[in-house]
């Protein structure tokens, strides 16, 4: 699926990957042989009926799950080559989350939510909720950062989210339904947001939606279907491979 | 990430308080139990602490404990005195009798007869009058609780004053306590009240009357065998054990310093009674009830943040951290909770301090509550932890 490509422009680069759940007859083949090539500063849509395979392609990639059989470099890092405290180090430092159900922890406050990332590096909490704040701020919620999350309107929470997942400026970005509790005019607000950020900082984005309002955003969208990827249709602007 | 994981607890405020009043009852019933244990037990050998110091008690060898009748002959106080290195030795009379009140009741006494030219045996504490008093005729003295509950008097009649033959009282009529001067019967025997002592509660219920040893034999039924226990002074020098062995060989008799002795007695009732079952029990009830109530309810409120701990697993907390977090919050859970357990059974105590109800907190007793509590915490957070080591990171994505 994936074209000839060089390593320094890739942040993601995926050759025939594997990954089964269980064994024997109940065993369940979640991916084929997964070919793809992310590249850097850009946004990339996976796109697919449910159970397609989508989620568990982004855990691999995340370092969330190891793969059976194939090749994965994430920034030229080889994730099955990490050791578990390593691999936990090497997301801290590298993966923000955007979770679908935002997961924000009802008994800290809004600025503390978004500060884990950086206390996880070993920041201060009082140096790390600071930044929190100006980053709230950045997004339209300044003074809020002391309220508690469940305060916080749906849209205002999946920004919460976003900023504790831009706050340690990772290099892989996922996100896992952005949009699916926000919407039309939120969700196009939100994803604008994200993928600003993908560009700014050259780095990049994987997006797994089933919202085709927000389809035009992105530079790639990866078509899914039974464990494989289908399709890959490569948006206008986006850089070629 | 630990100051996360205290706001995480503190903020989840119904199973906070659930997970504080589960360690909190179970830390109350262990302790106020066990303490209430020890009061009582303490009981079953308080007389012997109350008679002061003495090197050795003399006594049958078959006696299993301090309240049990088991007399010697009058020969045994000169065959002890008689041994090396006895620099004193005196008689004690120790037995229950019936006392006979103005108004023609009658209640069960405990008569101690201490050692006439001596007097070794006295409590420490005189309320009223003094102990040499005792030497007068007819004189006991009664402890001051039972002068107050269980002995009481006619409030029409004054102290010192015998009814008229024939006078009946009422007894619906007001009492008040017994005073110096007031006269009983002990074994249909005139005794005068010339004062009033204070000593510790014993196991036995019945109101305390002293008196000196040669009144306490004819207050006694008639007996070749009335002396209860021989008290024993060791010369300087010689070691209270060495001289227990030769009295020991000598007499034939039995002879134990104070301690040996309360646990001898101690012994008995542990191992006779039904008693430490039944508090054995009572405290197991509340190991279990805290397991049950405060470790359930950390398991769920673990349970309820497991996306959270999911979440920041994804995030590249490590699985050590998070059980850092955990324990963190199991032990302040944990000691909180003791806190307040404790504090209650102090309060308890303080409340209970001077009254009938036995209540002894040894220093080992909130260690003993403190381990209890740190099993629960520990089994608690042990199940709860598996959840976290066993949370795959990947769940955060299908909204675990």
């Amino acid at each position: 699926m994936a074209g000839a490509t060089t390593a320094t422009d890739l942040a993601i680069r995926l050759r025939a990957v594997e990954k089964t759940f269980g064994k024997g007859e109940s065993a369940v083949r979640a991916l084929r042989g997964v070919d793809l090539d992310v590249p850097a500063g850009e946004m990339t849509m996976l796109v697919g009926p449910s159970g397609c395979g989508k989620t568990t392609l982004i855990s691999i990639l995340a370092g969330l799950l190891s793969r059976d059989k194939g090749e994965l470099e994430v920034f030229g890092q080889d994730l099955n080559a990490l050791r578990r405290d390593r691999l936990s180090a090497w997301r801290r430092d590298n993966v923000g989350f955007i979770f679908q159900q935002f997961n924000l922890v009802p008994q800290l406050t809004v600025a503390e939510n978004v500060s884990v990332p950086l206390v996880l590096k070993g920041e201060s909490v009082g140096a790390a909720v600071k930044k929190a704040n100006e980053l709230l701020a950045t997004l339209g919620l300044e003074g809020r950062g002391k309220s508690a999350p469940l305060k916080l309107s749906g849209g205002q929470q999946q920004r919460v989210a976003i900023a504790r997942a831009l706050i340690h400026e990772p290099r892989l970005l996922v996100c896992d339904e952005p949009t699916s509790a926000l919407d039309a005019e939120l969700g196009r607000r939100v994803m604008s947001l994200i993928r600003d950020r993908s560009h700014q900082h050259d780095r990049a984005v994987i997006v797994v939606t089933h919202d085709d309002r927000i389809f035009h955003l992105a530079d790639r969208i990866a078509q899914m279907d039974d464990g494989l990827i289908k399709n890959i249709e490569i948006r206008a602007g986006s850089k070629p491979l | 990430m630990f100051r996360f994981a205290i706001k995480m607890l503190f903020g989840d405020n119904a199973k906070f308080y659930g997970i504080l009043l589960g360690l909190g009852f179970a830390s109350l019933l262990i302790a106020q139990q066990a303490s209430i244990f020890v009061g009582l037990m303490s009981r079953t050998f308080a007389f012997i602490g109350e008679v002061g110091h003495v090197d050795l008690w003399v006594f049958d060898p078959t006696q299993s404990y301090v309240d049990e009748p088991k007399p010697l002959r009058a020969t045994a106080l000169p065959r002890v005195r008689g041994v090396t290195g006895v620099a004193w030795a005196a008689p004690l009379y120790k037995g229950l009798l019936v006392a006979t009140l103005p108004d023609g009741s009658r209640k069960v006494c405990d008569v101690v007869g201490i050692d006439d030219d001596t007097l070794a045996g006295a409590p420490a504490e005189v309320v009223a009058g003094s102990i040499a008093d005792l030497r007068m005729p007819d004189a006991v003295m009664i402890e001051v609780g039972s002068s107050q509950q269980q002995l009481r008097f006619p409030a029409d009649l004054p102290p010192g004053a015998v009814p008229a033959p024939g006078q009946v009282f009422d007894p619906s009529a007001p009492m008040r306590p017994v005073e110096i001067g007031d006269i009983i019967e002990l074994n249909e025997r005139r005794a005068r009240v010339v004062g009033l002592v204070r000593c510790a509660e014993t196991f036995v219920a019945a109101p305390t009357i002293y008196t000196v040893y040669s009144r306490a034999v004819t207050y006694a039924p008639p007996s070749r065998r009335v002396m209860s226990t021989v008290l024993v002074g060791a010369n300087e020098g010689v070691a209270p054990a060495d001289l227990a062995a030769r009295i020991r060989a000598e007499t034939g008799l039995e002879a134990m310093q104070p301690w040996d002795y309360s646990m001898r007695t101690l012994g008995y009732w542990m191992r006779e009674t039904g008693i430490p079952i039944n508090f054995g029990i009572a405290i197991a009830l509340g190991f279990f009830v805290g397991v049950a109530i405060a470790g359930q309810m950390f398991y769920n409120f673990t349970l309820d943040n497991l996306r959270y701990f999911g979440a920041f697993k994804a995030m590249g907390a490590s699985s050590r951290l998070l059980l850092g977090m955990v324990a963190l919050q199991a032990l302040v859970a944990g000691v909180l909770g003791l806190g307040l357990g404790l504090g209650a059974v102090s309060a308890f105590g303080l409340s209970a301090a001077g009254g009938k109800l036995a209540f002894k907190m040894l220093w080992q007793i909130p260690l003993i509550a403190a381990g209890a509590v740190l099993v629960i915490c520990v089994l608690a957070s042990v199940i709860s932890m598996w959840k976290v080591v066993r949370l795959d990171p990947a769940d955060v994505f299908k909204g675990a």
